[in-house]
């Protein structure tokens, strides 16, 4: 499909000549290789992805259109907070409404609610203002990166993003709900909606403990901006540390349950083994012998400003800078090697924006000698835990932390 | 929730969205079916980005899935001409 990549750059280059000073996305992500992803990603994938602009977005990375599953090109990242139009989108249903701001309401309920109740966007604008950094990403990015490939939407490394998010707590609401004691699940419910009546409705739910937790919020703001239409406008939750599949978009209602919430969005979906990844939060009411739903961020890293075959000068200096985020512990330590894995020294951090906020890193060096650097980053958490050397595989695809490697030349 | 519906909403991604229609599937017996059955919920490029790496057993996975978890109306005759002519220009 070499014309259809020749296609590609020359849509591409028209953007970053009509975008006049505005910052287009280098085409490769940070291991180098296509236009629109690593060269690992199923072919498919590459030939049937493009950039392109959803209405209000930039041009991101075009997975599929409907639903409408877009992923923010790595140089992005290399900002401290991501654009609010170049953020990801992802969404698993193809009716999504445009709620508007005074339309909107929010029903909470359930039979685990002793008072019903609907509440508007000034109503929930008079609770107490929270502003919290936060990384959103999603429980399938790198999906495409599996070895072997497993189904499902075959994300590069771009399906999260980092941003400042301003609500009121979730628990400042629920106070209102009269939680009695038996809730032990809200399952969330946002405004999108299947196209057959017989598809499941995107429902989450997650444990009552969680939705009381003080950094639980229903935002309205992103970065200083009303969230985006593509990223839940007018109300999302926002779940800090875990993955963005609990962050209801567009939300619209929060049942309180006294039994374990049963759909398909929970059980089969989302599920990852018992035991195979080194996670605190745990989601008791949903686990099973075998597996258990995804919750909080494993532990992560990404190289954002050099990209595979890169050719460095003998002498100068060559400065690797990425991210490195977790489940909400914090980013304790970034080692970084240049020498494929022999050797690693640690990088130094960034401003420290919380501990749900991703951390900016940077590493410099001096290359000595010529020939080919294996440059690798590797971060570890608050609570020791590191990103790990070898693919845990699981059948849905998620938490993919390997260590990866960029190639680089020095002539 | 659906009951949203019935405000005045517009319809942002329901109908096809950008350019969705430049998706192409490949020529042969059965396009015109799965395009007839996949597209009314979602765009195709769903099927070439899931390519290529699943044999028939997955494609007949995907299939089943779709039909018994998602509720698309495809005939029970229909799901084996599917499924071959996925796994033929999609399957490894």
């Amino acid at each position: 499909m070499s014309s259809r990549r020749e296609f590609l750059k020359t849509v591409a280059g028209g953007l970053a000549a009509a975008g006049g000073g505005v910052l287009v996305p280098r085409l490769a992500g940070a291991a180098g290789g296509g236009s629109v992803g690593p060269p690992n990603l199923p072919s498919g994938t590459l030939e049937s992805s493009l950039l392109e602009a959803l209405p209000g977005k930039r041009p991101l990375i075009k997975r599929t259109y409907r639903a409408p599953n877009y992923e923010t090109p790595v140089d992005y990242f290399n900002q401290q907070f991501t654009p609010n139009d170049a953020f990801f989108v992802r969404y698993h249903l193809s009716n999504i409404p445009e709620v508007k701001a005074a339309d909107w309401k929010l029903q909470v309920g359930g039979d685990a609610a002793q008072t019903p109740f609907e509440l508007t966007l000034d109503e929930l604008k008079k609770l107490e203002h929270v502003e919290i950094a936060a990384l959103n990403q999603c429980s399938g990015n790198r999906r495409g990166l599996f070895d072997p490939h497993v189904p499902g939407v075959e994300w590069g490394y771009g399906a999260m993003g980092n941003a400042r998010w301003k609500g009121a707590r979730l628990k400042d609401v629920l106070a209102r709900a009269g939680l009695k004691k038996e809730a032990v699940e809200l399952a969330l419910n946002g405004a999108d909606s299947p196209v057959l009546d017989k598809t499941p409705d995107f429902v989450k739910s997650i444990p009552v403990w969680k939705g009381l937790d003080e950094n639980t919020l229903l935002v309205w703001e992103m970065n200083g901006e009303p969230l985006p239409h593509w990223n839940g406008y007018p109300v999302r939750l926002i779940v800090p540390g875990w993955t963005g599949t609990y962050w209801t978009k567009h939300i619209v209602s929060i049942q309180a349950l006294s039994q374990p919430f049963k759909g398909f969005w929970m059980n089969p979906a989302y599920r990852i083994p018992k035991g195979k990844f080194p996670l605190v939060d745990r989601f008791l009411s949903q686990e099973t012998d075998v597996n258990t739903p995804i919750t909080e961020n494993v532990v992560n890293s990404l190289i954002t400003n050099i990209k595979s075959g890169q050719k460095f000068a003998l002498g100068r200096p060559v400065e690797v800078k990425g991210v490195a985020w977790d489940g909400g512990y914090g980013i304790r330590l970034v080692e970084v090697s240049t020498d494929g894995g022999r050797s690693w020294r640690d990088a130094e951090l960034g401003k420290d924006y919380g501990r749900f906020s991703w951390r900016q890193w940077s590493y410099g060096f001096k290359p000595a000698k010529k020939g080919t650097y294996g440059v690798m980053a590797k971060a570890t958490n608050r609570q020791g835990a590191s990103q790990t050397f070898e693919l845990i595989l699981n059948p849905a695809g998620y938490h993919h932390n390997v260590v990866e490697k960029i190639d680089v030349h020095v002539a | 929730m659906r009951t949203l519906l019935l405000l005045p909403v517009l319809l942002l991604a329901g109908s096809a969205l950008a350019d969705e229609s430049q998706v192409k599937l490949k020529e042969g017996p059965g396009k015109d079916l799965v395009q007839g059955s996949c597209v009314m919920c979602h765009s195709l490029d769903y099927i070439p980005m899931n390519s290529v790496f699943m044999d028939r057993k997955g494609w007949e996975a995907s299939v089943a899935k779709m039909v018994k978890v998602m509720g698309a109306p495809i005939a029970d005759e229909d799901v084996p001409k599917i499924v071959d002519y996925l796994a033929k220009h999609y399957g490894k």
